[in-house]
């Protein structure tokens, strides 16, 4: 085995797109900016010098319009890759994403699958205000026929995308703006990187709880985790990686093994993802628990501009160790 | 001069009487409650359709809205497999799971049968797009209503179809209700055509009730993108005779002007064409008019006939390539489903 190396998740995405694209030249990467500019986040840095202005391709600023003709280029077998600029501005093309792309294969008694990865960042990045925070999973992860997944760290954010753009089913790979400069260990670059969706990992091995985690909230629970080493509570980290499918198998192995439950989410606590974890568990796997399962999510409101507001709204480090404390009766 | 090449007439004709004749059938059986939801008749309109496809090749793509049956039939769907659809029934050309307003054929290169207003608009170009991105010289035909226009993906679409140079004709079947909505109550413009101008779209407007207008027309636009990809609109001004949908009595308009447009009939017009030109018979229309309603009414035997889809399959058309599994050791989640199948074998 080579050497593992470091590098950004933003590399992660751009060295996935470039090896998809390069792969398959049914492969075509659309939306606003993504070309001459690079990216609004550089994602695409390069892509365009590389793959030219047929394969890497400019829009106006018309989300259900591109969106729409990524779902029509899928139907007679190209594999877009639609790039939102933000997944709050995928609201602008639900129609499309909800409606039209997860609801061919049906409508067409099978005829027409759409193999299309929706990908950009997703969920509350730093003051950005309510029109540009919204964390969309548990809106997608409710429509049967989408797919939905979140990386936490470059090496998932290559596998997961490289797997997404293979998928014969649309998939939204949602990005976080905040994690684009992390770094994390991933193997070599000629080395073909590509993991399953709906496989959650462990990201760190525990005895006393098992924090359910995924995005944004994996690196949160991962800080967690070490403080409450220091105060004898072992926390098992499990990111979920996927939303849809989901891994319930690997959630209820680390459950059996803790027997104690703390769900932290990047979304909104009502029908948010850790809802429908939440009952999965007390449904499938009852017995295990020895406390009620608890739940760190946004506040439910708008998400304010203000800094100190904002960071009330949001699941953060003390919040999470409060509610770990409380089902291990600490 | 018409300039891409063109089919028979009295085909076209014949084609025309079939799509009429199935539709008649529909609304029957509608009423009969052999048919649910909504369902949207395009008698009247058969002479747009019909003068698009006899000038476009079998392997262009065709697109529309939700008024969709006489497409799927001018593309090549048989009658059977539309009624079936209909009825929801597995043999239906989406296998029962679409319905009235969501046909679709891929061996016919018919893409739906869509039915959120303006919303394959975008689609259209999808399919354009990658006909330029493989190089190929296929047209894509998208029709919609006169009500699609006002819609937010309409105009990102038609944008973009002129920024990428698309090889589409966007076809307006104007038939001057969006629903009960008349035209001048919903659109700013004086006429619809000028939609295209607003793009740098090529447009023209085509008499829909004439189908040698809408082909000839159509002809000369489809040569033009063959040559060099382009989108392009055309508004085709025709007219619906029955309501919107077949629970709608239509009474925001008037007998007078309903009557006005029976008498300018596609069939009869292109019927009577034919015969002063020697080209039809009497006693050759009454055997094509025979022939279609003998067609229509076997479909409606056919589409009784046939079998439901399975509910053993309910899960199996959500994901391709499988669906997206449960835990293993999990009761699988359509137990519910598989209880009612078992009772019902």
């Amino acid at each position: 085995m080579s050497e593992m190396r470091q590098i950004t998740y933003r590399q992660a995405l751009n060295e996935a797109l470039a090896e998809e694209l390069e792969r398959d030249p049914s492969v075509f990467l659309m939306g606003e900016e993504v070309a001459e500019y690079n990216g609004a986040y550089k994602v695409s840095q390069g892509l365009l010098e590389r793959f030219g202005p047929k394969r890497i391709i400019d829009t106006p600023i018309s989300e259900n319009g591109f969106a729409g003709l990524g779902v029509g280029a899928a139907m007679v077998g190209l594999r877009p890759i639609i790039e939102f600029m933000t997944f709050s501005f995928s609201l602008v093309a639900f129609d499309q994403v909800v409606n039209n792309a997860p609801n061919m294969l049906t409508m067409s008694g099978g005829q027409f699958n759409i193999p299309i990865t929706f990908r950009g960042p997703n969920g509350p990045a730093h003051q950005l205000g309510a029109t540009h925070s919204h964390a969309t999973e548990c809106l997608y992860a409710n429509v049967p026929g989408l797919k939905v997944c979140t990386p936490a760290t470059p090496r998932d954010a290559k596998g997961l995308l490289k797997t997404a753009v293979r998928d014969n089913n649309p998939v939204l790979v949602l990005e976080s703006e905040l994690l684009y400069s992390s770094k994390g260990l991933i193997e070599p670059a000629e080395t073909e990187l590509l993991i399953p969706l709906g496989q959650a990992e462990v990201k760190r091995e525990g005895a006393d709880v098992t924090i359910v985690c995924y995005a944004q909230t994996v690196p949160l629970a991962l800080a967690a985790a070490e403080q409450l080493e220091d105060e004898d509570i072992s926390a098992e980290v499990l990111d979920l990686r996927s939303i849809k499918p989901l891994d319930e198998r690997a959630i209820y192995d680390s459950v059996a093994k803790t027997h104690r439950v703390v769900i932290v989410e990047q979304d909104r606590p009502f029908c948010g993802v850790g809802a429908e974890v939440c009952y999965r568990i007390q449904k499938n796997i009852f017995d295990e628990l020895d406390a009620a399962i608890a739940r760190v999510s946004q506040e439910d409101v708008p998400i304010p501009y203000n800094e100190r507001l904002e960071r009330a709204v949001l699941p953060n480090a003390d919040k999470l160790i409060a509610a770990v404390k409380k089902v291990c009766y600490a | 001069m018409p300039a891409a090449e063109q089919r028979d007439e009295v085909e076209m004709l014949w084609l025309m009487l079939l799509i009429r004749r199935f539709e008649e059938r529909a609304s029957q059986q509608y009423q009969a409650q052999k048919i649910g939801g909504f369902c949207h008749l395009y008698i009247g309109q058969e002479a747009v359709v019909t003068g698009a496809v006899a000038t476009t090749r079998f392997d262009d793509y065709v697109i529309t809205a939700y008024r969709d049956h006489a497409h799927a039939l001018a593309r090549g769907t048989s009658a059977n497999a539309c009624m079936a659809e209909l009825f929801g029934k597995d043999t239906g050309c989406s296998r029962g799971l679409g319905g009235s307003m969501h046909f679709f054929d891929k061996e016919h290169h018919m893409y739906g049968g869509h039915a959120i207003v303006g919303a394959h608009v975008p689609l259209a170009c999808g399919l354009a797009f990658a006909c330029k991105y493989r190089n190929e010289d296929r047209v894509t035909l998208c029709f919609f209503g006169d009500g699609a226009i006002n819609q937010g993906a309409f105009h990102e679409a038609l944008n973009l179809a002129a920024l990428f140079k698309l090889p589409v004709i966007f076809i307006c079947e104007n038939n001057l209700f969006a629903m009960g909505t008349s035209v001048e109550r919903s659109t700013s413009l004086k006429q619809i055509i000028d939609r295209a101008e607003g793009y740098d779209i090529p447009g023209c407007v085509v008499d829909g009730m004439n189908f040698r207008h809408v082909r000839d027309t159509l002809s000369e636009v489809v040569a033009s993108i063959r040559k060099d990809p382009h989108p392009a609109f055309v508004e085709a001004r025709t007219y619906r005779y029955r309501g919107h949908s077949m629970s709608d009595p239509a009474s925001y308009r008037t007998k007078e002007q309903l009557e006005k447009y029976r008498l300018d009939d596609p069939i009869t017009r292109l019927r009577a064409q034919l015969t002063r030109e020697g080209k039809l018979t009497n006693e050759k229309f009454d055997e094509l008019d025979k022939e279609a309603k003998r067609i229509a009414l076997e479909a409606v035997k056919f589409a009784e006939e046939s079998e439901e889809p399975p509910l053993e399959k309910l899960y199996d058309y959500t994901y391709a390539n499988g669906a997206v599994k449960a835990a293993p050791s999990l009761p699988k989640n359509n137990s519910a489903a598989e209880k009612k199948a078992a009772a019902a074998s």
